[in-house]
């Protein structure tokens, strides 16, 4: 197969074969730039994914090897496995919020500094900020705030903390979009300043308001930063990790909803499940804190495989859009 | 009293005159900024005043400079040590990643053969693979390969920074990969007619038209690494001599509660390094960032 391309390549490359000498130079040369980068890459990601995905079929306890070949048994416990649903389900509404208040304020951001505003720079870097703090500092900052700063500018209801009780995912999701929405408008702003100014002018001239305007005109033209967005937040959320481990460590711990311990037969007589536990945090909480391996690599493989089929979904929706425009 | 006055009318009719939607943006910017100044206010406070007034403004300086002081000191954030294992990692493992991953990428563009394709798909097929699925066996295996090469992996230096190559270099070799098939050949072939090798032609002539797409994946790569926090966390461990900023403020909130005042001004110290970068080049930042995402 190599040799027949590079045989047809050969007129091309007529200065290439005088200057290296024989082909078997650039081949030598080939796999020598490649060994950097190919080395870290399969010591690193692609051998512990393969002993990783194995070990999810195998009753693994930790170290190398010495273990126990016993197929699905992890993924039949993965269904009946309240915890996991639940993290599951939870990490879906996240996930949903998420998404939608993120885009929506970006959007919201990104409308306003795209104006004529005497500060307009100041701005976008005001709310662009946030992101260039980690995530789980961040997590401690909110936290802070959260638990002693609010009871005490007058937000009455915050008199207990919001963490701890039903508003904690609404504060992650508060927390993450002030991390996250600064970035996401960048975005927006980038298509919103590619419209093209004449069909703004010949819009106005028409006499169409403003509404009429961003439904007509802008939305359309910004539809392909809206892909881009969702699944960028879309695939944070289902990887947030961070922010859950500082801001709440996956609190509160409350009593599994009766309806899921009806619909999953659940035997425990106070199951215990967390509101903020997402997928990324059971899994770590699984491996390290009850030192499950092969439950948590199971968990894992199925977490890499909703996320390989949300990635697919983005290359495929940003093909069929680049085909229509 | 006539100027007094004249100076009120003219900030009244400016305040008239301003756009509402200035005043919305700039309502707005106070409150994204708001979570940084209670930060910075109070962790120029004595622990008493942080829990009973979080809102006002420090009353002594000196107390600021005096957290400072037990911050830097104090052993088990340890915070200089700390700076300096995330400013050795971070920068390792930006110019190693860059320089293996255009490396790679370009002879992946040059090499016209179905292998070489293959290789590239192989690759970025790595986009996909979250970390979960790879975080268990990677600690077993940098154990493991202590035994094997008889020094230590876990908890060092060069492990981590093996490591950041190889989650990095998917969207490095991408990014790269598309930049470099972008470049007409006509200049590597001038190259070689002077008498360039094929290293002398990636180093001196490719290399350096690589520029703006360094940049990009510099700070890409940057944020991403010094702010990461579960990586370091399984190959350096809680309390590691290699410990990065992140991990030994997670550390340090942990082991040390009851001072919030001291838990704020370690969380400026944590900050400051990124944000003042930002101050100097924002404008790079801001364009890297988006545009790789676009990508």
């Amino acid at each position: 197969m190599q040799a027949d391309a590079s045989v047809k390549q050969a007129p091309k490359q007529s200065f290439k074969d005088r200057f290296f000498g024989r082909k078997t130079m650039n081949k030598v040369w080939f796999f020598l730039f490649l060994i950097p980068v190919m080395v870290p890459y399969l010591l690193m990601v692609i051998i512990p994914f393969v002993l990783g995905a194995y070990y999810s079929f195998t009753d693994w306890r930790g170290g190398i090897g010495d273990t126990n070949w016993i197929g699905l048994a992890n993924y039949r416990d993965l269904l009946s496995n309240y915890r996991f649903i639940y993290s599951f389900i939870r990490t879906g509404i996240y996930a949903f919020f998420n998404v939608v208040v993120i885009n929506f304020v970006a959007f919201s951001l990104a409308l306003l500094v795209t104006r004529k505003l005497k500060l307009t720079n100041i701005y976008r870097a005001g709310f662009f900020m946030p992101n260039l703090i980690g995530g789980l500092i961040i997590g401690f900052l909110w936290r802070y705030i959260f638990n002693y700063v609010l009871g005490t500018v007058g937000f009455g209801i915050f008199s207990a903390s919001p963490l701890d009780n039903n508003l904690a995912m609404m504060s992650l999701v508060i927390v993450v979009t002030w991390q996250y929405a600064g970035y996401i408008m960048m975005i927006y702003v980038a298509a919103l300043q590619n419209i093209p100014e004449d069909l703004v002018e010949a819009s106005q001239i028409d006499g169409a308001n403003a509404l009429q305007r961003l439904r007509n005109i802008v939305l359309p033209l910004v539809a392909p930063a809206f892909t881009v967005s969702m699944f960028l937040t879309l695939v944070t959320a289902f990887k947030q990790f961070d922010t859950v481990f500082s801001l709440t460590s996956a609190g509160p711990v409350v009593i599994l909803p009766d309806y899921l311990r009806d619909f999953l037969n659940v035997e425990a007589s106070l199951p215990r499940v967390r509101l903020t536990g997402l997928l990324a945090y059971n899994i770590y909480d699984v491996g390290f804190t009850n030192r499950n391996f092969a439950f948590a690599q199971a968990q894992a493989v199925t977490f890499f495989v909703l996320l390989a089929v949300l990635s697919l979904g983005q290359v495929y929706f940003n093909k069929k859009r680049e085909v229509e425009m | 009293m006539e100027g007094l006055k004249k100076v009120g009318r003219k900030i009244f009719d400016y305040l008239r005159n301003l756009n509402p939607y200035e005043i919305l943006a700039f309502t707005l910017l106070l409150l994204f900024i708001f979570p940084f100044y209670i930060v910075v206010v109070n962790a120029a406070k004595p622990n008493v005043d942080v829990i009973e007034d979080p809102l006002s403004l420090p009353r002594n300086l000196t107390v600021f400079f005096n957290n400072l002081r037990t911050i830097f000191t104090d052993s088990r954030l340890n915070y200089p040590r700390a700076l300096f294992n995330s400013t050795v990692i971070t920068t390792l493992s930006l110019l190693l990643i860059g320089l293996t991953s255009a490396m790679a990428a370009w002879v992946l563009v040059r090499t016209k053969t179905r292998f070489s394709f293959t290789i590239f798909l192989f690759i970025i097929a790595g986009l996909v693979i979250p970390f979960q699925i790879v975080m268990l066996p990677l600690v077993e295996l940098l154990t493991a390969l202590g035994r094997i090469t008889g020094f230590q992996w876990s908890d060092t230096h060069h492990a981590v920074i093996i490591a950041y190559i190889g989650f990095g270099a998917p969207l490095s070799v991408f990014l790269f990969h598309g930049f470099i098939k972008s470049i007409p050949m006509d200049v590597e072939e001038a190259a070689i007619i002077d008498g360039c090798s094929r290293p002398q032609v990636f180093f001196r002539v490719v290399l350096p038209i690589l520029k703006p797409i360094f940049v990009t994946l510099l700070v890409l790569n940057g944020m991403w690494i010094w702010n990461d926090f579960l990586l370091p966390l399984l190959v350096i461990g809680r309390g590691g001599e290699t410990t990065t900023i992140p991990l030994a403020y997670a550390n340090f909130v942990g082991a040390f509660t009851p001072n919030r005042n001291l838990q704020l001004t370690a969380l400026v110290l944590s900050a400051i390094p990124v944000i003042i970068l930002f101050l100097f080049a924002q404008r790079y930042i801001i364009k890297g960032m988006t545009s790789g995402a676009i990508k």
